[in-house]
């Protein structure tokens, strides 16, 4: 048994805050997609409202963190622990708001129809989705080989989001007058790339939190 | 075009749940000389029950001074003068007609040094309650297997409480006095130093058992680490030459003091 049963405890509420902004973020993300789907303009305006909950469970982290460094005087593993719950608290919350941005793209659209198929920003939703999945769970678990595995979604990610941009890019040469929405779906992709790129940084930090040690898994 | 209105974003509201705990110890005004030096001026505390008030400063800034006359064990140095009002659960301790003996009933006291009575670790415990009149063996075996548990030391000496007290670790003397302490059921404890003696581990066995124990008590602690009070404490006073510089919440206190100068003592600049 721990002899500072309550520093433990006050190390797992950060951990456990951690995973509620990260399922917080995950769900956020998975609705401005159904409401993109549904060009749901209701669902996108609640999206935007409840981001302050993001807002709020960051503030928690951080001050957490900020009590913890200043009264329990964390050292080695405690320490970094402390100090990535804060960046990837940042991390998720900027997933968080990306939710939002794609929310406010889904009203710019509108109630007009798609120009094309939407399938690779899907595919691009799906495997992002997936890397937070992961890195909730490499969080968790302290697992480095499943933050590596994130690294390698990321690459499919990109690769997709080079595609569908070009794709873009050439309806909008077909469809002038849908530069509008075109605009607006390439902005949505590039809110994903960006959130797949946050949970990548995220998957650094646990290498950092597990090994001691900064590695790049951007390149 | 649809108006995106961006919702607005408000600093999340801190839940503090103030609970309306009494006070047990308010102090008013209080001034302390030793001869003609001046050790403790204008005093003003409020203590609240079933918490850890910690009190810091450094040496000589009346910290040890102070929590010595909340059991006016002060008294004992004969140059002591004092002015000033200080409350126990709403009497003035100071009052002629105050029994001190009752007082020191309801104040239990740990000190710096573990100081075990040479006798068992059973008579050190029973101790207190015997002189209260209690001669049941039941009833004091009861007492003393709690106030063991309550000190969370019963396990390492359930075995051996035949066995003289000296022959125990430092810091499970700490810890039999401690027991000691909550044999005759005290309102508040009063702890000076009393991990100073202790090596680390030892001291954290302390700190959480302080922490266990205020569900049942009030204690006051003075400690010179300033880290201890930051571990362990809900509120934190500064002393700084017989002033009482800041009292809030511990929480507070160590991330966001508003004195320059408990800035400057917990951060290692002075002191």
């Amino acid at each position: 048994m721990s002899v500072r049963e309550r520093y433990d405890t006050e190390l797992a509420t950060l951990n456990n805050k951690i995973v509620e902004l990260g399922q917080f973020a995950q769900s956020a993300l998975r609705d401005s997609l159904t409401a993109l789907d549904n060009r749901d303009i209701e669902k996108s305006l609640l999206i935007m409202d409840e981001d302050i909950k993001a807002n709020r469970i960051e503030e928690e982290i951080n001050d957490l963190a900020i009590l913890l460094i200043a009264k329990q005087q964390p050292v080695a593993t405690d320490l970094r622990r402390i100090i990535v719950a804060i960046k990837i608290a940042a991390d998720l919350e900027r997933i968080a708001d990306f939710a939002v941005n794609i929310a406010k793209s889904t009203i710019r659209i509108g109630n007009d129809s798609f120009v094309s198929s939407i399938d690779n920003v899907h595919k691009m939703y799906d495997i992002t989705e997936e890397m937070i999945e992961l890195v909730l769970e490499a969080y968790n678990d302290e697992d480095v080989v499943k933050a590596k595995r994130i690294a390698e979604l990321d690459d499919g990610v990109d690769e997709l989001y080079g595609e569908t941009i070009k794709n873009l890019l050439s309806t909008s040469a077909a469809q002038p007058e849908k530069i509008g929405q075109i605009t607006q779906l390439s902005f949505v992709c590039r809110y994903l790339e960006r959130a797949a790129d946050h949970v990548t940084n995220i998957s650094e930090n646990i290498f950092y939190l597990v090994k001691g040690k900064r590695y790049d898994l951007n390149k | 075009m649809t108006t995106i209105v961006k919702p607005e974003v408000k600093t999340a509201e801190k839940e503090t749940v103030k609970k309306n705990k009494s006070s047990v110890y308010k102090t008013e005004q209080l001034n302390l000389w030793y001869g003609s030096n001046h050790a403790l001026k204008n005093i003003d505390l409020d203590i609240k029950e079933n918490e850890v008030t910690a009190i810091i400063g450094p040496s000589g800034c009346g910290k040890s001074t102070y929590i010595k006359t909340l059991n006016r064990m002060i008294e004992t140095i004969p140059s002591v003068k004092t002015s000033g009002v200080i409350n126990y659960r709403d009497k003035n301790i100071f009052d002629k007609e105050y029994q001190v003996e009752e007082l020191r009933t309801k104040v239990g006291m740990v000190f710096q040094k573990p100081n075990p009575f040479p006798k068992s670790i059973y008579d050190n415990i029973a101790y207190g309650p015997r002189i209260h009149g209690i001669k049941n063996k039941k009833i004091l075996d009861q007492i003393v297997e709690k106030s063991l548990r309550g000190a969370a030391i019963w396990d390492e000496v359930k075995d051996r409480l035949g066995e003289n007290a000296y022959g125990l670790s430092g810091g499970q003397q700490q810890r039999i006095c401690i027991a000691r302490c909550l044999a005759i059921e005290p309102d508040v404890i009063l702890m000076d130093e009393p991990t100073s003696a202790l090596d680390p581990i030892s001291t954290l066995k302390v700190e959480e058992l302080v922490q266990d124990l205020k569900k049942d008590y009030s204690i006051i602690i003075v400690t010179h680490n300033m880290q201890q009070a930051a571990r362990i404490s809900d509120k934190t006073a500064f002393f700084l030459n017989g002033e009482v510089v800041e009292f809030d919440e511990t929480d507070k206190i160590f991330s966001n003091p508003s004195d320059e100068r408990t800035e400057d003592y917990i951060s290692g600049r002075f002191g």
